[in-house]
């Protein structure tokens, strides 16, 4: 529509073509600075993983323990004459009080999401939010440190026992895991679609009833995700469970015994051994235990978020 | 007249957003609301569901009047309120459910629980939104396997199902391709010979082609309002001229 302009243009041609060299060599270089990082990354978690295996499956291999001894054994005795490695004990705590922490902490965290978008939406974005974020930067030590002095003596003058064991290292770990679930909750209630809560209300929903009926089940796998992240997280942690279980490691006979977990055991022990030694090299089966779980873990929220997308 | 509107003044916040409407709302008739964005026609078509309760900072005074009753007095059950007059949104929003579970949706907070009785509800709410034939196999297949403008019948359906007397439509073919909009079109004028129709729309031709009463917008106020072919045969006011014959909006 205006020519005269059109034909300025044809003369500067040569100068755009060196801006597009411009622009490859910037495009060449940002890509290989993003491919550089990613393959850091791989060969890191790679490396790991591979260092664990290798040290953790030298027990099986060759010095002579098996997997059926160390899955389910009851006995772990490294520095015997005839060391034995039944590993089914810290197995055994560390299921319990990772589920048991979700069990009290998945209803707690979903509840107060549900609290914070629904009900008060405006105290729960700028005064809860906050404070359960505050709790995730809470050190584990400090977590501990409050379960042995409060929960712990709590635990032994209303329940028969020492008050150390999987309870309270459920109750602690409960806590901890509590902001977890709680955001991931958050963030999935946050996205639902405004339009499926005004489906609900105009047809003459109560709070409850939407919630109840499209809320919570439109949702669940999202907050599902969010629960085994929680377990997860309480299946990994070490030091404020080691500090109020009572790190012995049978298998007790209720929840208020001392117990112990996979993640204790090792560092409890790891000190005391020597590198390359049959004892050093079970802890290291231990720790391929655990990361074996967390792949599993990992696996779950997949399937879980595969679940999201295609509903 | 079903519902009478006097004096209703709606603020968000500060701002004024309807100023002093007075109108009336014949029965089994359908009432389409015309004028350009934010000019409070949205805003009027949920206060008479009380839809505007869940926005927070908006303040209401006035009375509006649904077969007698002030539906602002404390007394009512906006529930209650809210099965009498459904609502069909812009967007298409049916629940992630099966058809069959949308339909029954209503029904079912309202405590019909009988498996024959929800049946017979969910086919005859179905056929009355015209969608029974394309569904009727496929009851238990999610709702968001349907096209756009299935769901919206499926949403209509949904609305039909708890028994409502009157029928909201916020914009409801805005969202939907030109034939599932004609489908919707014609379904509205048969719905009218059970139901009162209050539909607000962007589209004048649709507000000509389909509804018997026209109510003009702007600024927060009714500027006109009578029978359709009037309004835009001869509309009274100069501000109602320019709109119509294309000068603004």
């Amino acid at each position: 529509m205006n020519l005269p302009e059109s034909r300025s243009t044809a003369d500067p041609a040569p100068p755009q073509t060196g801006k597009i060299a411009k622009h490859h060599l910037e495009e060449w270089r940002g890509k290989a600075y993003v491919y550089l990082c990613v393959l850091l990354l791989v060969v890191i978690i790679f490396s790991i993983v591979v260092f664990i295996a290798s040290r953790g499956l030298t027990p099986f291999i060759s010095q002579g323990v098996s997997i059926k001894e160390m899955l389910f054994g009851l006995k772990w005795a490294p520095e015997d004459d005839t060391p034995v490695f039944g590993a089914l004990p810290f197995l055994v705590g560390s299921f319990s009080t990772s589920l048991i922490a979700a069990l009290i902490a998945a209803p707690l965290g979903i509840c107060a999401s549900i609290f914070m978008t629904e009900i008060m939406p405006k105290t729960g974005k700028s005064v809860l939010q906050p404070a359960i974020e505050l709790l995730a930067g809470i050190p584990s030590v400090v977590y501990g440190f409050v379960g042995l002095s409060v929960i712990v003596p709590f635990l032994r003058h209303t329940f028969p026992g020492q008050g150390v064991g999987i309870m309270a290292g459920a109750i602690v770990l409960s806590v901890m895991i509590l902001p977890t679930i709680t955001s991931i909750a958050t963030d999935a209630l946050r996205s639902l679609p405004a339009g499926l809560k005004e489906g609900s209300y105009a047809l003459g929903a109560t709070r409850w009833q939407t919630i109840a009926r499209i809320i919570l089940p439109t949702t669940m796998p999202a907050l599902l995700t969010g629960v085994v992240l929680g377990i997860a997280r309480a299946f990994g942690e070490a030091l404020a469970v080691q500090m109020v279980i009572g790190n012995a490691p049978h298998i007790p006979h209720s929840l208020f015994e001392s117990a112990t977990t996979l993640t204790s055991i090792i560092t409890l022990s790891m000190g005391n051994t020597t590198t390359g030694s049959l004892h050093n090299n079970a802890l290291w089966s231990l720790a391929l235990i655990l990361l074996i779980m967390t792949f599993l873990f990992v696996f779950i929220v997949r399937l879980l978020e595969r679940r999201v997308k295609r509903s | 007249m079903i519902i009478e509107i006097e004096r209703l003044q709606l603020y968000y916040g500060a701002f004024h957003a309807l100023k002093n409407v007075n109108l009336s709302i014949p029965e089994n008739n359908i009432t389409a609301f015309i004028g350009p964005s934010g000019c409070g026609k949205s805003t009027l078509l949920r206060t008479l569901n009380r839809m505007n309760d869940t926005i927070q900072g908006v303040r209401i005074e006035g009375d509006v009047t649904i077969q007698g009753r002030n539906i602002y007095a404390s007394d009512t059950e906006v529930e209650f309120l809210r099965k009498r007059v459904g609502m069909v949104f812009q967007q298409p929003n049916p629940f992630p459910k099966s058809i069959y579970d949308n339909v029954a949706y209503g029904p079912r907070l309202h405590g019909v629980t009988k498996k024959a009785d929800l049946d017979a509800l969910v086919e005859q709410s179905l056929r009355s939104a015209s969608l029974w034939h394309e569904v009727k196999d496929v009851l238990k297949k999610s709702a968001w396997s349907l096209s756009g403008g299935q769901q919206q019948r499926l949403c209509i359906a949904r609305a039909l199902a708890v028994e409502p007397e009157i029928l909201l439509m916020d914009e409801s073919t805005s969202a939907l391709d030109p034939i599932s909009t004609t489908k919707i079109e014609e379904l509205t004028r048969e719905l009218r010979q059970k139901y009162t129709i209050v539909m607000v729309t962007h589209n004048m031709h649709q507000a000509a082609r389909i509804s018997d009463r026209t109510v003009f917008f702007l600024n927060g106020e009714v500027v006109e309002a009578s029978e359709t072919e009037t309004l835009f045969r001869a509309p009274v006011d100069q501000r109602t001229e320019d709109y119509i014959s294309g000068r603004f909006g």
